[in-house]
């Protein structure tokens, strides 16, 4: 449901970034989505067409959403684990004195110019 | 075929509003105005519960209200009238959340006075409010009874961000099979910093104890 305002956010850095490098037709935008972002990459690219499809800049442009990780580091047993599979819990030693390493990303990784 | 050319940007999405809520955030801190960021699910109780919790505090500290919804003003006007404090309605233009920006063009709306205590009620909803720092110096959020005790377990981000977890209509609780403690269990897990106030909005259990907990934070800002 947030995506839509996310897309906004995006239309606007990449925007700013174009305008930065005199860039007037961007084809691609490559976006880093973690797994516990709670952004939903098929709706982002719903939204991405319909928004982008209103800047001239981006008229036909695709976004692609590369996925990351989700990971976790406990403190205790100082363990990595897959935050997906085994939540807050430690599943090396049990403790819940963990964080997340990674995987909660919504970044414009890059952005693709084709050049004539 | 088309030489393409890569600009690489590495530039996480929330950056510009991160930034422009700490520096609102410090901008209040300047001032001692202490901004709380409301978030809940839709029917939680957040009006009922925050008139409430007016009425307890406004004889201590000058409190004001920015109410957002997607449309209407029913919420302004009904705090208004229940509290006689000044409250706003701003309007999301559709979006289902406030970031720092808007929230900032609500407080230049409200009027010029010394607030001690500005209560942002947020939109309706437990996903994207979350995601967005709006600038607020604490975030508090609230669960009712009827939605379950597991709320915290499918909505990680939103209880990890709160400092302050309401559990309201706790009155109802025997018509339902929420358990006050796997709540709290479930919510510690989550954020094991967050404090837990049981509340009944409507008949005023428990209120008390939250406007005292709320108003230390006031102070404590202020003299910082």
């Amino acid at each position: 449901m947030h995506e839509l305002g996310i897309v906004f956010y995006i239309i606007r850095d990449v925007k700013q970034v174009a305008q930065e490098n005199s860039v007037t037709k961007v084809s691609k935008v490559v976006m880093n989505i973690g797994e516990v972002s709670t952004v939903v990459p098929e709706y982002l690219t719903d939204c991405w067409r319909w928004a982008a499809d209103k800047e001239e800049i981006l008229k036909g442009c695709t976004l692609e959403c590369q996925s990351i990780k989700a990971v976790s580091y406990c403190e205790d047993c100082h363990a990595e684990y897959e935050t997906i599979i085994h939540g807050k819990k430690c599943p090396c030693c049990g403790s819940d004195n963990t964080y997340l390493l990674r995987g909660n990303e919504v970044e414009i990784k890059e952005i693709e110019i084709k050049e004539e | 075929m088309d030489k393409v050319k890569v600009i690489e940007i590495k530039k996480s999405v929330f950056e510009d509003n991160d930034r422009e809520a700490d520096q609102l955030r410090s901008e209040l801190k300047g001032r001692g105005v202490f901004l709380l960021n409301l978030m809940s699910s839709p029917g939680s109780g957040k009006t009922t519960t925050l008139i409430s919790l007016i009425n307890k505090l406004k004889e201590h500290i000058k409190i004001a209200v920015m109410e957002a919804d997607i449309d209407s003003d029913v919420d302004a006007v009904k705090i208004k009238e229940a509290t006689g404090i000044e409250s706003i309605q701003l309007h999301t233009g559709g979006m289902c959340h406030l970031d720092a920006g808007m929230t900032r063009q609500g407080l230049e709306n409200l009027s010029p006075e010394g607030y001690d205590l500005v209560i942002l009620e947020n939109v309706g909803n437990l996903v994207c409010p979350a995601e967005f720092d709006t600038g607020a110096c604490a975030n508090a959020m609230i669960l009712s009874v009827p939605e379950g005790d597991d709320k915290p377990l499918k909505y990680p981000l939103m209880f990890s961000v709160c400092d302050i977890v309401i559990i309201n209509k706790i009155d109802v609780q025997p018509y339902f099979t929420f358990d006050l403690e796997r709540c709290e269990q479930n919510v510690y897990m989550r954020n094991p910093k967050a404090k837990i106030f049981p509340i009944c909005a409507l008949n005023g259990d428990g209120v008390d104890a939250l406007a005292e907990a709320i108003l230390q934070r006031v102070k404590l800002w202020q003299s910082k």
